[in-house]
């Protein structure tokens, strides 16, 4: 079982990763398969762990004020009715309504007053150290001026405004550097799996290069699509 | 009346979620609680919706045998199937076939669908990630040196304690801690401003994207 | 440069691109290199939150990553694991993603907390499982954990689990780890939570929020954080348990010098192209 388990796995990586060569039947079967477990995947999650045991364990218990998100979730499936779809907004206002009291606080709080302390630092004593929290304060400020549109950028503004899309780009580039790194890191995962065995990994190459080259030459369409 | 229970519901819940953090009674407290369960469970039916949604796009499209209906068969079977198992047999069991098809099908195919980005990044690096101006220029360059910087080879090409400025990772760390985070926290501080006025409109009714209609 | 053999260069199958990729990421794992890896004040601050934990500590650990965030998440996990059984801490461990209460099950296995450190479940750690509602179930914890949860992952009534007769809301825990691989995760907990309550936070993230998660910590909002595979490599040497992080740290650095070569490269016959055309 344990190796057949393997054979599938591998199989279905390399489905996906014979889409590099191009778009081919094994990757659409794969894709299709993976939605389509992922979707079942969700499902049968959302009611094991949280509504059998919030709502239909606690509506056997006799707590019938679940009866009303039960309503609630009901009415969503009114958007599949012409003339009753508007029902189904109600539980979508409950919902976006209860996220945008929870932000309000948290936003509030965790990114604006506690950053804002944060930023209080001494840049007149310190050395180089004075010198960062010096660009520090005046990279913030001048990114901030970057993102205020009530005013046409001229002028003074305007120079302090190019001074912060400088530390924004900046910032982009250093955000741009670990997403490279992240995405490496998947890829380096996928071949550390199929090196794991290479023996089985090998044998599949061969299957699926074969099957992607009677097909490319079954559809007779030319490969090298550029980016 | 239709838009009137919307904008209610919207305001109470919102009110609700604001007031707990100010006020102390224990029965309010216990009122918030209750409705937050509700909460859990309204979201948590979205993901039903959600299937629902995918079953009909597909059900439709096996009916009329439209194009590349076979992958919808295989689409919606391995949904079926998934959620089959997983509502009316063990969920969470790891002998069970559920948990096999999580390790073995879902946990490979998700993985092996974003590793293939890094492919496409390379392809991008080569052939359009180019300096065209200043910015350009300076996102180009701070990438490059975070890039090394990160890792250890970067090190060994320049780095250590003695080197100037630190090295490549004595400059990662100087550009992660100073321009970065200045502009990541401007990036922060005004996301947290746009937020908190969005909720309170949202709140009292003034902004109505999310009932279909106009602020 | 010939102008034919620029637009040759220019415009070579893209194919061939993900060929260099594949060998650099390859040869490294099948030859591997070992490079020394130099411990960030980040990660160094995060491993000694919790090694300054008093033995018999209850932290809360919110495990929310799916297969994709394997690869940087799941070493940071295991190594966590390992240093919270060594301190003999105790742990509840919940997740806001549907994915991953299977993974934290195979890293309990691999980490051997049952087998090797010999934890019982229920009474040293508990596992709750997946609950939906994201920043909802945030405040719902923080209201009362044993309500949010009313049973375990096993469908164990929580007030029949003896660790959960003393942890019920976030001041009974010493210390929040999350580990996320994007939203809901650290920023959310950040805002939600720790700007709240005030509990100690610390965790790991995907690289590609990292340069986002810096300025939590430069404020003290988080301890500590692990980023990406780098986070995670260094952090097992801290616990002394060098594992996939580490081995995939050499093929990271070689990717890396060959994606700078390529924006370096195109940049350069970019300009040479520009100059003859001009």
């Amino acid at each position: 079982m344990e190796t057949f388990a393997t054979w599938v796995s591998f199989a279905l990586t390399l489905c996906i990763l014979s889409f590099l060569y191009r778009d081919n039947p094994l990757y659409k079967f794969a894709e299709h398969l993976f939605v389509g477990i992922s979707a079942g995947y969700y499902i049968a999650l959302a009611y094991q762990e949280t509504l059998r045991p919030n709502l239909v364990d606690e509506l056997a218990r006799g707590n019938l004020w679940r009866l009303i998100p039960l309503v609630l979730s009901l009415l969503m499936f009114t958007r599949f009715s012409k003339g009753l779809a508007w029902l189904s907004r109600w539980p979508l206002a409950f919902i976006v309504g209860m996220y945008a009291g929870i932000n309000v606080g948290a936003y509030g709080r965790g990114d604006l007053i506690i950053q804002l302390e944060a930023t209080m630092l001494d840049f007149l004593h310190g050395g180089w150290g004075g010198v960062s929290n010096f660009l520090l304060v005046a990279g913030l400020a001048a990114s901030l001026i970057y993102f205020y549109f009530s005013k046409e950028h001229t002028g003074p503004l305007r120079v302090v405004s190019r001074v912060g899309i400088g530390f924004l780009m900046i910032s982009f580039g250093a955000s741009f550097g670990y997403t490279v790194m992240s995405r490496i890191s998947l890829a380096i995962g996928r071949a550390r799996f199929l090196l794991a065995d290479g023996t089985i990994a090998a044998i599949l190459v061969a299957i699926i290069t074969v099957i992607l080259v009677v097909w490319s030459r079954r559809t007779r369409s030319r490969p090298g699509e550029s980016t | 009346m239709k838009r009137a229970v919307s904008l209610t519901l919207t305001f109470i819940a919102g009110f609700l979620m604001m007031a707990d953090f100010f006020v102390p009674h224990a029965s309010f407290r216990g009122v918030v609680a209750e409705v937050r369960q509700w909460g859990l469970i309204v979201v948590a039916f979205t993901y039903v919706l959600g299937v629902a949604n995918v079953a009909q796009v597909h059900g439709r499209r096996i009916s009329r045998r439209e194009s590349d209906w076979f992958n919808s068969i295989v689409l919606v079977g391995s949904m079926a199937g998934m959620a089959g198992l997983g509502i009316f047999h063990s969920h969470d069991s790891p002998d069970s076939p559920f948990i096999w098809l999580f390790n073995h099908v879902y946990d490979p195919l998700s993985s092996t669908m974003f590793a293939l980005l890094a492919f496409f990044i390379t392809s991008a690096a080569y052939r359009a990630f180019r300096a065209r101006s200043v910015e350009a220029a300076l996102l180009l360059g701070a990438a490059i040196l975070v890039m090394l910087g990160q890792v250890p080879v970067g090190a060994a090409i320049w780095g250590g304690e003695d080197a100037f400025l630190g090295g490549f990772p004595g400059i990662k760390d100087w550009i992660m801690s100073v321009p970065n985070m200045a502009a990541k926290r401007a990036i922060l501080m005004g996301a947290a401003l746009g937020a908190i006025s969005t909720g309170i409109r949202v709140i009292l009714g003034i902004e109505r994207a999310h009932l279909g209609g106009g602020g | 440069m010939p102008g034919a053999l620029l637009r040759k260069l220019e415009f070579v199958d893209r194919r061939w691109l993900f060929l260099m990729m594949a060998c650099a990421i390859v040869i490294p794992l099948i030859f591997p290199v070992p490079l020394p890896i130099a411990v960030t004040d980040m990660v160094q601050d995060l491993y000694d939150s919790i090694e300054d934990l008093p033995e018999g500590s209850v932290v809360l650990v919110s495990v929310d990553y799916d297969p994709t965030g394997k690869p940087e998440l799941e070493p940071f996990h295991v190594a966590l694991f390992h240093q919270i059984a060594r301190k003999k801490l105790r742990m509840v461990i919940v997740s806001l993603w549907s994915p991953a209460p299977p993974l934290t099950e195979q890293v309990i296995a691999e980490v051997g907390l049952e087998t090797t450190y010999g934890m019982e479940r229920g009474v040293d750690f508990v596992h709750l499982g997946f609950k939906e509602g994201r920043q909802i179930v945030m405040e719902s914890m923080g209201r009362s954990l044993r309500q949010t949860f009313p049973v375990d992952r096993d469908r164990t009534p929580v007030s029949e689990i003896p660790l959960m007769q003393e942890v019920d809301k976030y001041d009974d825990f010493a210390m929040l780890i999350n580990i996320s691989a994007g939203s809901p995760g650290v920023k959310e907990y950040v805002q939600v939570v720790q700007s709240q309550y005030g509990i100690k936070m610390t965790g790991a993230c995907t690289a590609v929020s990292g340069p986002d998660y810096v300025p939590y910590y430069d404020s003290g909002q988080m301890l500590g954080l692990a980023a990406g595979m780098k986070g995670a490599a260094e952090y097992e040497v801290l616990v002394g348990l060098p594992g996939s992080a580490t081995a995939g740290m050499v093929a990271q650095s070689t990717t890396h010098l060959l994606l700078v070569a390529f924006i370096v490269f195109g940049n350069v016959m970019f300009f040479l192209a520009r100059k003859r055309r001009s």
